[in-house]
Protein backbone atom coordinates (compact mmCIF):
# COMPACT_ATOMS: atom_id res chain seq x y z
CA UNK A 1 0.00 0.00 0.00
CA UNK A 2 1.43 3.34 -1.11
CA UNK A 3 2.28 6.22 1.68
CA UNK A 4 0.87 9.42 1.63
CA UNK A 5 2.57 12.61 1.62
CA UNK A 6 1.27 16.15 1.17
CA UNK A 7 0.96 19.70 3.22
CA UNK A 8 -1.98 19.82 5.58
CA UNK A 9 -4.91 21.69 6.27
CA UNK A 10 -5.72 21.85 9.57
CA UNK A 11 -9.42 21.69 11.23
CA UNK A 12 -10.89 22.22 15.11
CA UNK A 13 -13.19 19.79 16.91
CA UNK A 14 -16.30 18.83 15.12
CA UNK A 15 -15.83 19.36 11.68
CA UNK A 16 -19.18 17.86 10.71
CA UNK A 17 -20.62 16.54 7.13
CA UNK A 18 -22.84 19.35 6.44
CA UNK A 19 -19.52 21.59 6.17
CA UNK A 20 -17.73 18.75 4.41
CA UNK A 21 -20.30 18.96 1.52
CA UNK A 22 -23.29 20.39 2.49
CA UNK A 23 -26.84 19.50 1.53
CA UNK A 24 -27.65 22.14 -1.21
CA UNK A 25 -24.79 20.02 -3.10
CA UNK A 26 -26.56 16.13 -2.39
CA UNK A 27 -28.95 16.47 -5.30
CA UNK A 28 -25.29 15.33 -7.09
CA UNK A 29 -23.71 12.24 -6.14
CA UNK A 30 -20.85 12.83 -9.36
CA UNK A 31 -17.01 12.68 -7.22
CA UNK A 32 -15.95 15.44 -9.09
CA UNK A 33 -18.92 17.64 -9.15
CA UNK A 34 -19.05 16.84 -5.16
CA UNK A 35 -15.50 17.76 -4.59
CA UNK A 36 -15.91 20.98 -6.28
CA UNK A 37 -17.68 22.22 -2.96
CA UNK A 38 -15.66 19.90 -0.35
CA UNK A 39 -14.93 21.96 2.87
CA UNK A 40 -17.28 25.04 1.41
CA UNK A 41 -19.06 25.87 4.52
CA UNK A 42 -15.52 25.81 6.65
CA UNK A 43 -13.07 26.93 4.61
CA UNK A 44 -14.02 28.42 1.24
CA UNK A 45 -10.49 28.48 0.26
CA UNK A 46 -9.82 24.70 0.36
CA UNK A 47 -10.61 23.63 -3.20
CA UNK A 48 -8.29 26.42 -4.34
CA UNK A 49 -5.46 25.50 -2.72
CA UNK A 50 -5.61 22.10 -1.87
CA UNK A 51 -3.22 19.53 -4.39
CA UNK A 52 -3.08 16.05 -4.81
CA UNK A 53 -1.83 14.27 -2.10
CA UNK A 54 -2.37 16.77 0.46
CA UNK A 55 -3.81 15.44 4.11
CA UNK A 56 -6.02 16.80 6.50
CA UNK A 57 -5.55 16.96 9.72
CA UNK A 58 -8.19 17.31 12.96
CA UNK A 59 -8.88 17.14 16.32
CA UNK A 60 -12.13 15.52 18.25
CA UNK A 61 -15.55 13.88 15.82
CA UNK A 62 -13.88 14.34 12.43
CA UNK A 63 -17.12 13.60 10.18
CA UNK A 64 -20.15 13.85 12.97
CA UNK A 65 -23.77 14.25 11.87
CA UNK A 66 -24.87 12.66 8.87
CA UNK A 67 -24.44 9.42 6.87
CA UNK A 68 -23.79 10.65 3.76
CA UNK A 69 -20.84 8.48 2.02
CA UNK A 70 -20.49 12.02 -0.42
CA UNK A 71 -18.30 13.39 2.83
CA UNK A 72 -15.36 10.96 2.33
CA UNK A 73 -16.18 10.86 -1.80
CA UNK A 74 -15.74 14.69 -1.61
CA UNK A 75 -12.02 14.64 -0.10
CA UNK A 76 -11.12 11.36 -1.67
CA UNK A 77 -11.96 13.60 -4.94
CA UNK A 78 -10.52 16.61 -3.87
CA UNK A 79 -7.12 14.73 -3.81
CA UNK A 80 -7.05 14.05 0.04
CA UNK A 81 -4.56 11.21 0.22
CA UNK A 82 -4.70 10.99 4.31
CA UNK A 83 -7.17 12.08 7.32
CA UNK A 84 -5.31 12.78 10.67
CA UNK A 85 -7.83 12.82 13.63
CA UNK A 86 -7.87 12.27 17.60
CA UNK A 87 -11.27 10.35 16.85
CA UNK A 88 -13.75 10.22 14.02
CA UNK A 89 -17.43 10.07 14.35
CA UNK A 90 -18.38 6.08 13.63
CA UNK A 91 -20.07 6.45 9.94
CA UNK A 92 -17.80 9.09 8.61
CA UNK A 93 -15.14 6.28 9.73
CA UNK A 94 -16.95 2.94 8.38
CA UNK A 95 -17.51 5.30 4.82
CA UNK A 96 -14.13 6.11 4.38
CA UNK A 97 -12.58 2.53 5.14
CA UNK A 98 -15.98 1.88 2.45
CA UNK A 99 -14.79 3.89 -0.20
CA UNK A 100 -11.14 3.62 0.09
CA UNK A 101 -10.20 6.84 2.02
CA UNK A 102 -7.46 6.31 4.73
CA UNK A 103 -8.08 7.70 7.71
CA UNK A 104 -5.98 7.33 10.80
CA UNK A 105 -6.64 8.04 14.80
CA UNK A 106 -3.87 9.67 16.52
CA UNK A 107 -4.72 12.49 19.29
CA UNK A 108 -0.66 13.66 19.48
CA UNK A 109 -0.30 14.22 15.79
CA UNK A 110 -3.37 15.89 15.59
CA UNK A 111 -2.20 18.18 18.37
CA UNK A 112 1.01 18.06 17.23
CA UNK A 113 0.80 19.10 13.27
CA UNK A 114 0.05 22.43 12.41
CA UNK A 115 -1.59 23.77 9.20
CA UNK A 116 1.01 24.38 6.21
CA UNK A 117 3.57 21.40 7.39
CA UNK A 118 4.82 18.31 5.05
CA UNK A 119 3.46 15.39 6.62
CA UNK A 120 4.36 11.60 5.91
CA UNK A 121 2.17 8.64 6.39
CA UNK A 122 2.96 5.19 6.79
CA UNK A 123 0.12 3.19 6.09
CA UNK A 124 2.16 0.14 7.21
CA UNK A 125 3.29 0.92 10.52
CA UNK A 126 0.96 3.99 11.36
CA UNK A 127 3.82 6.37 11.61
CA UNK A 128 2.79 9.91 10.72
CA UNK A 129 6.50 12.44 10.33
CA UNK A 130 6.12 16.00 10.06
CA UNK A 131 8.70 16.33 8.02
CA UNK A 132 8.78 20.14 8.13
CA UNK A 133 9.08 19.86 11.93
CA UNK A 134 11.06 16.80 11.94
CA UNK A 135 8.93 15.03 14.87
CA UNK A 136 6.95 12.20 14.58
CA UNK A 137 4.03 9.94 15.80
CA UNK A 138 2.59 6.52 16.23
CA UNK A 139 -1.04 6.14 14.60
CA UNK A 140 -2.58 3.53 14.87
CA UNK A 141 -1.52 0.92 11.81
CA UNK A 142 -4.59 -0.61 9.74
CA UNK A 143 -5.71 -4.31 9.89
CA UNK A 144 -4.49 -6.50 7.50
CA UNK A 145 -8.08 -6.36 5.99
CA UNK A 146 -8.64 -2.66 6.19
CA UNK A 147 -5.44 -2.52 4.45
CA UNK A 148 -6.55 -4.72 1.49
CA UNK A 149 -10.12 -2.74 1.41
CA UNK A 150 -8.10 0.89 0.91
CA UNK A 151 -5.65 -0.64 -1.53
CA UNK A 152 -8.04 -2.38 -3.86
CA UNK A 153 -9.75 1.59 -3.93
CA UNK A 154 -12.66 0.41 -1.65
CA UNK A 155 -15.22 -1.95 0.00
CA UNK A 156 -17.12 -3.40 -3.87
CA UNK A 157 -13.64 -4.13 -5.70
CA UNK A 158 -12.49 -5.89 -2.57
CA UNK A 159 -15.67 -8.18 -2.61
CA UNK A 160 -15.07 -8.60 -6.18
CA UNK A 161 -11.67 -9.61 -6.25
CA UNK A 162 -12.75 -12.50 -3.92
CA UNK A 163 -11.16 -10.49 -0.66
CA UNK B 1 -19.78 -11.77 31.60
CA UNK B 2 -22.96 -10.51 30.98
CA UNK B 3 -24.15 -8.70 27.99
CA UNK B 4 -26.08 -5.07 27.43
CA UNK B 5 -29.56 -5.21 25.53
CA UNK B 6 -27.83 -4.66 22.14
CA UNK B 7 -25.11 -6.99 22.96
CA UNK B 8 -27.69 -9.57 23.32
CA UNK B 9 -29.41 -8.70 19.86
CA UNK B 10 -26.15 -8.49 17.99
CA UNK B 11 -24.84 -12.04 19.18
CA UNK B 12 -28.10 -13.47 18.53
CA UNK B 13 -28.14 -12.11 15.02
CA UNK B 14 -24.81 -13.27 14.81
CA UNK B 15 -25.83 -16.57 15.84
CA UNK B 16 -23.40 -16.51 18.65
CA UNK B 17 -23.94 -17.64 22.29
CA UNK B 18 -21.52 -14.58 23.80
CA UNK B 19 -20.17 -11.50 22.34
CA UNK B 20 -18.10 -8.81 24.37
CA UNK B 21 -17.30 -4.96 23.67
CA UNK B 22 -14.89 -4.52 20.32
CA UNK B 23 -15.62 -8.38 18.72
CA UNK B 24 -15.74 -7.63 15.26
CA UNK B 25 -19.38 -9.89 14.16
CA UNK B 26 -20.88 -10.27 10.84
CA UNK B 27 -24.90 -10.06 11.61
CA UNK B 28 -27.92 -11.02 9.68
CA UNK B 29 -30.31 -7.85 9.11
CA UNK B 30 -33.93 -7.69 9.39
CA UNK B 31 -34.16 -4.80 7.27
CA UNK B 32 -31.65 -2.48 4.53
CA UNK B 33 -32.67 0.95 4.04
CA UNK B 34 -32.27 4.25 2.21
CA UNK B 35 -33.30 7.29 1.31
CA UNK B 36 -33.39 9.64 -2.08
CA UNK B 37 -29.90 10.99 -0.78
CA UNK B 38 -27.90 7.48 -0.15
CA UNK B 39 -30.04 5.19 -2.16
CA UNK B 40 -28.35 6.11 -5.46
CA UNK B 41 -25.16 6.02 -4.49
CA UNK B 42 -25.63 2.57 -3.16
CA UNK B 43 -27.33 1.28 -5.93
CA UNK B 44 -24.86 2.51 -7.86
CA UNK B 45 -22.24 0.46 -5.81
CA UNK B 46 -24.28 -2.40 -6.02
CA UNK B 47 -24.52 -2.31 -9.53
CA UNK B 48 -20.60 -2.71 -9.78
CA UNK B 49 -20.80 -5.62 -7.50
CA UNK B 50 -20.83 -9.03 -8.90
CA UNK B 51 -24.12 -10.10 -7.63
CA UNK B 52 -28.19 -11.28 -9.07
CA UNK B 53 -30.18 -8.39 -7.41
CA UNK B 54 -31.36 -8.21 -3.59
CA UNK B 55 -30.76 -10.70 -0.95
CA UNK B 56 -34.96 -10.48 0.13
CA UNK B 57 -37.48 -7.48 -1.83
CA UNK B 58 -39.55 -7.75 1.62
CA UNK B 59 -36.60 -6.68 3.82
CA UNK B 60 -35.53 -3.37 1.73
CA UNK B 61 -37.29 -0.42 2.63
CA UNK B 62 -36.71 2.87 -0.03
CA UNK B 63 -38.28 5.97 0.81
CA UNK B 64 -37.33 9.19 -0.93
CA UNK B 65 -38.13 11.79 1.57
CA UNK B 66 -35.10 14.59 1.93
CA UNK B 67 -36.33 16.45 -1.56
CA UNK B 68 -39.34 15.35 -2.29
CA UNK B 69 -41.57 16.24 -4.22
CA UNK B 70 -38.69 16.60 -6.14
CA UNK B 71 -37.16 20.02 -5.53
CA UNK B 72 -35.05 20.06 -9.12
CA UNK B 73 -34.51 18.01 -11.92
CA UNK B 74 -31.02 16.50 -10.41
CA UNK B 75 -33.31 15.38 -7.34
CA UNK B 76 -35.67 14.18 -9.69
CA UNK B 77 -33.67 11.99 -11.23
CA UNK B 78 -31.93 10.43 -8.11
CA UNK B 79 -35.20 9.40 -6.75
CA UNK B 80 -36.33 7.94 -10.45
CA UNK B 81 -32.79 5.72 -9.89
CA UNK B 82 -34.45 4.85 -6.69
CA UNK B 83 -37.54 4.10 -8.37
CA UNK B 84 -36.58 2.54 -11.73
CA UNK B 85 -34.29 0.42 -9.03
CA UNK B 86 -37.54 -1.04 -6.57
CA UNK B 87 -39.44 -1.73 -9.69
CA UNK B 88 -36.43 -3.77 -11.11
CA UNK B 89 -35.69 -5.64 -7.89
CA UNK B 90 -39.47 -5.50 -6.88
CA UNK B 91 -39.00 -4.46 -3.60
CA UNK B 92 -42.12 -4.09 -1.81
CA UNK B 93 -41.46 -1.97 0.63
CA UNK B 94 -41.17 1.13 -1.76
CA UNK B 95 -42.82 4.15 -0.65
CA UNK B 96 -43.98 6.93 -3.59
CA UNK B 97 -44.96 10.54 -2.73
CA UNK B 98 -48.79 10.05 -1.49
CA UNK B 99 -48.02 6.98 0.69
CA UNK B 100 -44.66 8.27 2.32
CA UNK B 101 -43.88 10.03 5.20
CA UNK B 102 -40.10 11.00 6.38
CA UNK B 103 -38.58 7.29 6.67
CA UNK B 104 -38.25 6.95 10.25
CA UNK B 105 -41.55 8.27 11.46
CA UNK B 106 -43.19 6.19 8.28
CA UNK B 107 -41.10 2.31 8.58
CA UNK B 108 -42.44 1.73 12.50
CA UNK B 109 -45.88 3.11 11.61
CA UNK B 110 -45.73 0.95 8.77
CA UNK B 111 -44.64 -1.86 11.26
CA UNK B 112 -41.74 -2.68 9.62
CA UNK B 113 -39.91 -2.18 12.23
CA UNK B 114 -40.05 -4.66 15.76
CA UNK B 115 -37.99 -5.76 19.05
CA UNK B 116 -35.19 -7.77 18.64
CA UNK B 117 -34.53 -6.15 14.93
CA UNK B 118 -31.21 -5.67 13.32
CA UNK B 119 -31.65 -2.81 11.02
CA UNK B 120 -28.87 -0.62 8.84
CA UNK B 121 -30.23 2.52 6.94
CA UNK B 122 -27.65 4.74 4.96
CA UNK B 123 -29.23 7.50 7.49
CA UNK B 124 -27.66 8.85 10.14
CA UNK B 125 -30.94 8.82 12.51
CA UNK B 126 -31.33 5.08 11.65
CA UNK B 127 -30.97 4.96 15.30
CA UNK B 128 -34.37 5.94 16.11
CA UNK B 129 -36.48 2.29 15.78
CA UNK B 130 -34.26 2.10 19.22
CA UNK B 131 -37.44 3.01 20.61
CA UNK B 132 -38.81 -0.37 20.23
CA UNK B 133 -36.14 -2.90 21.59
CA UNK B 134 -34.73 -3.17 18.07
CA UNK B 135 -30.72 -2.54 17.29
CA UNK B 136 -30.80 0.04 14.12
CA UNK B 137 -27.75 2.06 13.84
CA UNK B 138 -26.88 4.64 10.52
CA UNK B 139 -24.31 3.15 7.73
CA UNK B 140 -23.04 4.67 4.48
CA UNK B 141 -24.44 3.80 1.16
CA UNK B 142 -21.65 1.33 -0.01
CA UNK B 143 -22.92 -0.71 3.70
CA UNK B 144 -26.12 -0.20 2.66
CA UNK B 145 -25.39 -1.69 -1.00
CA UNK B 146 -23.24 -4.76 0.70
CA UNK B 147 -26.49 -5.67 3.13
CA UNK B 148 -29.37 -4.89 0.10
CA UNK B 149 -26.66 -7.76 -1.90
CA UNK B 150 -25.86 -10.32 1.06
CA UNK B 151 -28.50 -9.76 3.88
CA UNK B 152 -25.38 -9.17 6.64
CA UNK B 153 -23.56 -6.12 8.00
CA UNK B 154 -20.24 -6.05 10.15
CA UNK B 155 -20.16 -4.69 13.27
CA UNK B 156 -17.71 -3.84 16.10
CA UNK B 157 -19.71 -4.78 19.63
CA UNK B 158 -20.48 -1.02 21.44
CA UNK B 159 -19.62 -1.13 24.86
CA UNK B 160 -22.25 0.60 26.38
CA UNK B 161 -23.70 4.16 28.42
CA UNK B 162 -26.53 2.99 30.85
CA UNK B 163 -28.44 6.27 31.19
CA UNK B 164 -31.41 5.66 34.62
CA UNK B 165 -34.18 7.82 34.07
CA UNK B 166 -36.62 8.23 37.32
CA UNK B 167 -39.38 10.52 37.92
CA UNK B 168 -42.05 12.21 35.86
CA UNK B 169 -41.29 14.96 33.54
CA UNK B 170 -43.29 18.45 34.15
CA UNK B 171 -46.13 20.07 31.66
CA UNK B 172 -44.10 21.17 28.74
CA UNK B 173 -41.12 18.98 28.92
CA UNK B 174 -41.28 16.19 26.44
CA UNK B 175 -38.14 13.63 25.30
CA UNK B 176 -36.68 16.37 23.19
CA UNK B 177 -36.05 17.85 26.29
CA UNK B 178 -34.66 14.40 28.27
CA UNK B 179 -32.11 13.95 25.17
CA UNK B 180 -31.36 18.00 24.70
CA UNK B 181 -30.53 17.77 28.43
CA UNK B 182 -28.21 14.43 28.19
CA UNK B 183 -26.76 15.43 24.96
CA UNK B 184 -25.93 18.95 26.81
CA UNK B 185 -24.49 16.49 29.70
CA UNK B 186 -22.19 14.32 27.85
CA UNK B 187 -21.16 16.32 24.70
CA UNK B 188 -21.54 15.26 20.56
CA UNK B 189 -19.32 12.64 21.21
CA UNK B 190 -20.08 11.80 24.27
CA UNK B 191 -21.38 8.18 23.14
CA UNK B 192 -18.94 7.58 20.32
CA UNK B 193 -18.55 3.94 18.93
CA UNK B 194 -20.89 3.12 21.84
CA UNK B 195 -24.95 2.13 22.80
CA UNK B 196 -27.01 4.43 25.34
CA UNK B 197 -29.00 2.17 27.15
CA UNK B 198 -32.08 3.75 28.58
CA UNK B 199 -33.48 1.67 31.62
CA UNK B 200 -35.43 2.85 35.04
CA UNK B 201 -39.10 3.56 35.99
CA UNK B 202 -39.21 7.16 34.33
CA UNK B 203 -39.48 5.30 30.55
CA UNK B 204 -43.21 4.82 31.82
CA UNK B 205 -44.00 8.32 31.97
CA UNK B 206 -42.87 8.41 27.98
CA UNK B 207 -44.79 8.22 25.04
CA UNK B 208 -43.90 6.27 22.02
CA UNK B 209 -43.72 9.57 20.29
CA UNK B 210 -41.07 11.18 23.11
CA UNK B 211 -39.36 7.59 23.20
CA UNK B 212 -38.57 7.69 18.93
CA UNK B 213 -37.42 11.19 19.38
CA UNK B 214 -34.62 10.44 22.44
CA UNK B 215 -33.69 6.97 20.53
CA UNK B 216 -33.06 9.36 17.32
CA UNK B 217 -30.70 12.07 18.41
CA UNK B 218 -28.64 9.26 20.01
CA UNK B 219 -26.22 9.76 16.80
CA UNK B 220 -26.33 13.72 18.23
CA UNK B 221 -23.89 12.36 21.03
CA UNK B 222 -22.00 10.34 18.74
CA UNK B 223 -23.81 7.19 19.91
CA UNK B 224 -24.03 4.11 17.62
CA UNK B 225 -27.45 3.40 18.93
CA UNK B 226 -29.99 4.19 21.91
CA UNK B 227 -32.17 1.16 23.04
CA UNK B 228 -35.24 1.09 25.48
CA UNK B 229 -36.50 -1.89 27.25
CA UNK B 230 -39.94 -3.19 25.95
CA UNK B 231 -42.30 -2.65 28.06
CA UNK B 232 -46.60 -2.47 27.90
CA UNK B 233 -46.46 0.51 25.53
CA UNK B 234 -44.09 -0.56 23.26
CA UNK B 235 -45.84 -4.17 22.89
CA UNK B 236 -48.75 -2.68 22.12
CA UNK B 237 -47.50 -0.09 19.65
CA UNK B 238 -46.39 -3.03 17.53
CA UNK B 239 -49.17 -4.85 17.83
CA UNK B 240 -51.41 -2.00 16.67
CA UNK B 241 -49.16 -1.52 13.44
CA UNK B 242 -47.22 -5.03 12.56
CA UNK B 243 -47.93 -8.42 12.13
CA UNK B 244 -44.59 -8.95 12.53
CA UNK B 245 -43.26 -11.55 15.50
CA UNK B 246 -40.96 -9.48 17.63
CA UNK B 247 -38.70 -10.59 20.02
CA UNK B 248 -37.77 -9.35 23.64
CA UNK B 249 -33.83 -8.77 25.29
CA UNK B 250 -32.79 -7.73 27.68
CA UNK B 251 -29.98 -6.74 29.30
CA UNK B 252 -28.12 -8.84 31.75
CA UNK B 253 -27.86 -7.97 35.48
CA UNK B 254 -24.55 -7.95 35.23
CA UNK B 255 -23.79 -6.35 32.16
CA UNK B 256 -21.33 -3.94 32.01
CA UNK B 257 -21.24 -0.27 31.13
CA UNK B 258 -18.38 2.04 30.77
CA UNK B 259 -20.81 5.09 32.80
CA UNK B 260 -23.61 5.62 34.05
CA UNK B 261 -25.95 8.15 34.80
CA UNK B 262 -29.33 8.66 36.62
CA UNK B 263 -31.27 11.64 35.54
CA UNK B 264 -34.89 12.43 37.75
CA UNK B 265 -36.61 13.60 34.88
CA UNK B 266 -38.92 15.94 37.05
CA UNK B 267 -35.88 18.06 37.35
CA UNK B 268 -35.86 18.88 33.61
CA UNK B 269 -36.71 22.14 32.19
CA UNK B 270 -37.42 22.68 28.70
CA UNK B 271 -34.09 22.87 26.94
CA UNK B 272 -32.44 24.61 23.46
CA UNK B 273 -29.42 23.76 21.69
CA UNK B 274 -27.84 27.16 20.95
CA UNK B 275 -25.71 27.55 17.57
CA UNK B 276 -23.92 25.58 16.04
CA UNK B 277 -23.67 22.09 18.08
CA UNK B 278 -26.21 20.43 19.88
CA UNK B 279 -24.54 19.87 23.17
CA UNK B 280 -24.47 23.46 23.44
CA UNK B 281 -27.86 23.39 25.71
CA UNK B 282 -29.69 26.50 27.68
CA UNK B 283 -32.94 25.69 30.01
CA UNK B 284 -35.72 28.02 29.10
CA UNK B 285 -35.33 29.40 32.61
CA UNK B 286 -31.25 30.41 31.89
CA UNK B 287 -32.63 31.60 28.53
CA UNK B 288 -35.02 34.26 30.65
CA UNK B 289 -31.96 36.06 31.98
CA UNK B 290 -29.93 36.70 28.32
CA UNK B 291 -30.99 39.53 26.10
CA UNK B 292 -34.16 38.30 24.03
CA UNK B 293 -32.92 36.45 21.22
CA UNK B 294 -35.26 37.39 17.75
CA UNK B 295 -36.42 34.81 15.28
CA UNK B 296 -37.20 34.68 11.94
CA UNK B 297 -38.86 31.55 11.46
CA UNK B 298 -40.07 28.42 13.19
CA UNK B 299 -39.55 24.84 11.96
CA UNK B 300 -42.21 21.93 13.63
CA UNK B 301 -41.21 18.33 12.23
CA UNK B 302 -38.78 15.94 10.85
CA UNK B 303 -37.91 12.41 11.82
CA UNK B 304 -37.09 14.30 15.08
CA UNK B 305 -40.60 15.90 16.06
CA UNK B 306 -43.41 15.54 13.59
CA UNK B 307 -45.23 13.31 15.09
CA UNK B 308 -48.68 13.18 16.29
CA UNK B 309 -47.85 13.85 20.12
CA UNK B 310 -45.49 16.65 18.35
CA UNK B 311 -48.07 18.23 16.57
CA UNK B 312 -50.92 17.79 19.47
CA UNK B 313 -48.76 20.14 21.52
CA UNK B 314 -47.36 22.60 19.01
CA UNK B 315 -51.38 22.98 18.27
CA UNK B 316 -52.37 23.66 22.14
CA UNK B 317 -49.94 26.14 21.89
CA UNK B 318 -51.17 27.62 19.28
CA UNK B 319 -54.67 27.30 19.24
CA UNK B 320 -56.24 30.93 19.89
CA UNK B 321 -52.88 32.36 18.91
CA UNK B 322 -51.14 33.71 16.06
CA UNK B 323 -47.62 33.34 14.80
CA UNK B 324 -45.82 37.00 15.45
CA UNK B 325 -46.26 39.28 12.54
CA UNK B 326 -42.99 38.84 10.30
CA UNK B 327 -42.62 35.47 11.75
CA UNK B 328 -42.34 32.13 8.96
CA UNK B 329 -43.46 29.06 10.74
CA UNK B 330 -43.52 26.21 9.06
CA UNK B 331 -45.48 22.86 10.06
CA UNK B 332 -44.31 19.17 8.56
CA UNK B 333 -46.47 16.22 9.41
CA UNK B 334 -43.88 13.46 9.34
CA UNK B 335 -45.69 11.32 7.71
CA UNK B 336 -49.33 11.12 5.58
CA UNK B 337 -50.94 9.00 8.32
CA UNK B 338 -50.06 11.67 10.83
CA UNK B 339 -50.92 14.27 8.29
CA UNK B 340 -54.92 12.54 7.86
CA UNK B 341 -54.95 12.23 11.73
CA UNK B 342 -53.90 15.96 12.63
CA UNK B 343 -56.53 16.38 9.92
CA UNK B 344 -58.98 14.71 11.65
CA UNK B 345 -58.03 16.05 14.78
CA UNK B 346 -58.71 19.58 13.35
CA UNK B 347 -54.83 20.15 14.45
CA UNK B 348 -53.78 21.82 10.87
CA UNK B 349 -56.87 24.01 11.11
CA UNK B 350 -55.34 25.25 14.27
CA UNK B 351 -51.85 26.00 12.37
CA UNK B 352 -53.61 27.69 9.64
CA UNK B 353 -55.72 29.59 11.92
CA UNK B 354 -52.61 30.62 13.51
CA UNK B 355 -50.89 31.97 10.57
CA UNK B 356 -48.65 29.14 10.41
CA UNK B 357 -48.28 27.03 6.41
CA UNK B 358 -48.42 23.36 7.09
CA UNK B 359 -46.23 21.16 4.33
CA UNK B 360 -46.55 17.57 2.75
CA UNK B 361 -43.96 15.35 4.83
CA UNK B 362 -40.67 16.33 3.65
CA UNK B 363 -37.08 16.30 5.83
CA UNK B 364 -36.64 19.42 3.57
CA UNK B 365 -35.83 22.17 5.70
CA UNK B 366 -34.17 20.21 8.05
CA UNK B 367 -30.94 19.91 5.78
CA UNK B 368 -31.22 22.81 4.17
CA UNK B 369 -32.79 21.06 1.14
CA UNK B 370 -35.83 23.46 0.74
CA UNK B 371 -38.86 24.65 1.97
CA UNK B 372 -37.14 26.83 4.28
CA UNK B 373 -33.76 27.86 4.04
CA UNK B 374 -32.68 30.73 5.90
CA UNK B 375 -31.00 33.95 4.82
CA UNK B 376 -27.56 35.85 6.00
CA UNK B 377 -28.31 36.63 9.24
CA UNK B 378 -31.31 34.62 9.59
CA UNK B 379 -31.79 33.03 13.29
CA UNK B 380 -35.02 29.52 13.25
CA UNK B 381 -36.33 27.42 15.76
CA UNK B 382 -36.54 24.15 15.33
CA UNK B 383 -37.48 21.08 16.19
CA UNK B 384 -34.76 18.89 13.87
CA UNK B 385 -31.84 17.29 14.86
CA UNK B 386 -28.90 20.09 13.69
CA UNK B 387 -27.55 23.09 14.32
CA UNK B 388 -24.44 22.75 12.36
CA UNK B 389 -23.04 25.77 10.52
CA UNK B 390 -25.12 26.23 7.21
CA UNK B 391 -27.01 23.37 8.24
CA UNK B 392 -30.48 24.82 6.93
CA UNK B 393 -29.30 27.64 4.51
CA UNK B 394 -26.46 30.32 4.65
CA UNK B 395 -23.40 29.95 6.83
CA UNK B 396 -24.48 32.64 8.76
CA UNK B 397 -27.60 31.89 9.91
CA UNK B 398 -28.79 30.32 13.27
CA UNK B 399 -30.34 27.18 14.69
CA UNK B 400 -32.03 26.65 17.95
CA UNK B 401 -33.15 23.25 18.77
CA UNK B 402 -36.08 22.96 21.08
CA UNK B 403 -39.13 21.22 21.51
CA UNK B 404 -42.71 21.26 19.64
CA UNK B 405 -43.83 23.80 22.80
CA UNK B 406 -40.73 25.50 22.71
CA UNK B 407 -40.76 26.49 18.92
CA UNK B 408 -44.85 27.24 18.66
CA UNK B 409 -44.55 29.38 21.75
CA UNK B 410 -41.43 31.00 20.32
CA UNK B 411 -43.37 31.19 16.97
CA UNK B 412 -46.35 33.03 18.80
CA UNK B 413 -43.75 35.66 20.78
CA UNK B 414 -40.95 36.34 17.90
CA UNK B 415 -38.79 35.41 20.49
CA UNK B 416 -37.52 32.21 22.36
CA UNK B 417 -40.06 31.38 24.87
CA UNK B 418 -41.63 28.86 27.12
CA UNK B 419 -45.47 28.11 26.63
CA UNK B 420 -45.74 28.62 30.39
CA UNK B 421 -44.90 32.29 29.58
CA UNK B 422 -47.85 33.16 27.37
Amino acid sequence: MNNAKGMVFKYGDNVDTDVIIPARYLNSSDPAELATHCMEDIDKDFIKNVKKGDIIVAEKNFGCGSSREHAPIAIKAAGVSCVIAETFARIFYRNAINIGLPIIECPEAAKGIEAGDEVEVNFDTGVITDVTKGTSFQGQAFPEFMQRIIAAEGLVNYINSGR
Amino acid sequence: MGMTMTQKILAAAAGLEQVEAGQLIEADLDLVLGNDITSPVAIHEMDKMKVDGVFDKNKIALVPDHFVPNKDIKSAEHCKCVREFARKNEITNYFEVGEMGIEHALLPEKGLTVAGDVIIGADSHTCTYGALGAFSTGVGSTDMAAGMATGKAWFKVPAAIRFNLIGKPAKWVSGKDVILHIIGMIGVDGALYKSMEFVGDGIAGLSMDDRFTIANMAIEAGGKNGIFPVDELAIAYMKEHSTRAYQIYEADADAVYDAEYTIDLSTLRPTVAFPHLPENTHTIDEIREMDDIRIDQVVIGSCTNGRLDDLRKAAEVLSGRHVAKGMRCIVIPATQKIYMQAMDEGLLKTFIEAGAIVSTPTCGPCLGGYMGILAEGERCVSTTNRNFVGRMGHINSEIYLASPAVAAASAVTGKISCPCEL
